[in-house]
């Protein structure tokens, strides 16, 4: 199991940082979507094969769909390409990277200081069902909410 | 390692290689089906009855040019047709033929379908989107929005299923069966899934992501040789999942119809789900001869004027009746 995480885990490092410096927006979201694949197994291996579920049908199954969809109603071509070249110059990294560097070292000064041993206990989707509509009922309205408010607006705005 | 029992090697073997046959010998049987429905002959000429015409098209289209257009975005054009028989078979997995019988037994079996079903729809978007081609844009724009539309409806319509069987697994649901197939109080969630699961395979009817009629051949307008094989042979193994799946969650699965076991219980089993299967199989062919392709907004609007509120107040009235059960 800890080989599956590990394996998992810097495929998914290895791919988010395609995502980043790919200039092909196609190519840059079928890494996402590798990276959100591995993030699934991770969750699998923790003991969440719910949680692995739900990450691969909606966000690997619908919202990248989504952005897929989007972006063939763009007509995104080589002028693309060009700017998102243009766009990541070496210069812009400086920051960023700083940045994380610091983020880098604080997480493995916690993982070092700390004994985190990875917890084995299965969580089954009743368990889940419980939780969301036990304790956090009010998340699962207020985010129902938003969703319909999104829904109305999309309607409101389909039909002009 | 070589028993009877759920992920051993000879269970793997056996469902990988009866699913592969099955699917690629669905092609000559569609085709011949089709040809007796519209009185015809069908393929006839390789071997008896034509049974080896598959054989004939598989060795066509290896040889055939391998053609990828100097125009295409290369890397995503030569991965699209790969991505379908592959999520397709590995939903193959998680199918329980019989006791026994199956390669995993996942207590999410059911998400795992649906996970796999979602990832299935990259292979027509990515392959329309990389032949830079806009017939073939057009197709995967069909295509994308098409199941996204009817993916919708499908989950909604299997939950008065997990409501009633209280899992995910499969094998559970199968197992919940034994008192009524779930094809009674289930009967509208059955229509939605159908056609819903008709709609995500893209099968005829609703192969408007191809519709040669007005855009070529869609989506795979560009491909030649086996990638566009490797399209069509996904879309036969997606049609043998729906067509096992159906009797899985609705037609009680390897359970045998008003007590007509006989044999040991996997016999009996594999007997009837392969029955139970094969009648899909012939129902979808038929379905193809019988019925004609809806425009695209028919199709949306039939989406989602009939079947999301149907799928919805299926899953009310399953949930209250459950909740007035439980008292």
């Amino acid at each position: 199991m800890s080989i599956l995480f590990y394996a998992s885990a810097i495929i998914s490092v290895l791919s988010t940082i395609m995502v980043i410096t790919r200039v092909n927006v196609v190519h840059a979201l079928l890494y996402f979507i590798v990276s959100l694949l591995s993030v699934a197994v991770i969750f699998y291996t923790l003991g969440a094969p719910m949680a692995a579920a739900l990450e691969v049908i909606v966000y690997a199954g619908a919202i990248m769909v989504m952005f897929l969809f989007v972006m063939m109603m763009l007509n995104l071509g080589q002028p693309t390409i060009d700017q998102e070249r243009a766009w990541l110059s070496p210069n812009v990294w400086i920051g960023p990277s700083i940045l994380a560097a610091i983020l880098l070292v604080e997480l493995l000064l916690g993982l070092m200081t700390t004994d985190a041993t990875i917890a084995h206990t299965m969580v089954e989707a009743k368990e889940i069902g419980i939780a969301l509509f036990g304790p956090y009922v009010l998340a699962v309205e207020l985010a129902s909410m938003l969703l319909l408010a999104g829904l109305v607006g999309a309607f409101h705005l389909a039909r002009k | 390692m070589f028993s009877f029992e759920v992920g051993s090697l000879l269970n793997i073997g056996l469902v990988l290689v009866v699913g592969l046959v099955v699917s690629i010998m669905m092609i000559w049987v569609e085709r011949r089906f089709l040809g007796f429905f519209s009185d015809r002959l069908g393929p006839n000429r390789v071997g008896p009855f034509g049974i080896f015409q598959v054989i004939a098209d598989a060795l066509k289209m290896l040889t055939k040019e391998d053609w990828i257009p100097p125009f295409s975005d290369k890397f995503t054009f030569v991965i699209a047709p790969m991505i379908l028989p592959i999520v397709m078979l590995l939903s193959l997995g998680v199918i329980p033929f019989a006791p026994g019988i199956g390669v995993m037994d996942l207590n999410i079996g059911l998400l795992w379908v649906f996970a796999m079903a979602g990832l299935a729809s990259y292979s027509t978007m990515l392959g329309g989107l990389a032949s830079n081609n806009k017939f073939s844009l057009l197709g995967a724009l069909r295509g994308a929005g098409q199941m996204i539309s009817y993916e919708v409806f499908m989950g909604i319509s299997i939950l008065g299923i997990v409501i009633l069987s209280d899992s995910f697994s499969l094998r559970e649901i199968v197992q919940a069966q034994t008192d009524g197939w779930f094809i009674i109080p289930q009967f509208f969630g059955f229509i939605v899934f159908m056609v819903a699961g008709m709609a995500e395979s893209h099968r005829w009817p609703f192969d408007l992501p191809e519709g040669e009629a007005e855009i070529i051949s869609g989506y795979n307008t560009e491909y030649s040789g086996m990638k566009f094989g490797l399209f069509m042979i996904g879309e036969y193994i997606g049609m043998v999942v729906l067509s096992t799946l159906i009797p899985v969650l609705f037609f009680g699965g390897w359970l045998a119809p008003f007590g007509l076991e006989f044999g040991n219980e996997i016999i009996s089993g594999l007997f009837w789900m392969g029955a139970k299967t094969s009648f899909f199989l012939i129902f979808f062919v038929l379905v193809r001869a019988a019925l004609v392709r809806p425009r695209y907004d028919q199709l949306m609007s039939y989406g989602w004027l009939v079947m999301l509120p149907l799928s919805l107040v299926n899953l009310l009235i399953t949930g209250a009746v459950v909740l007035y059960q439980a008292g």
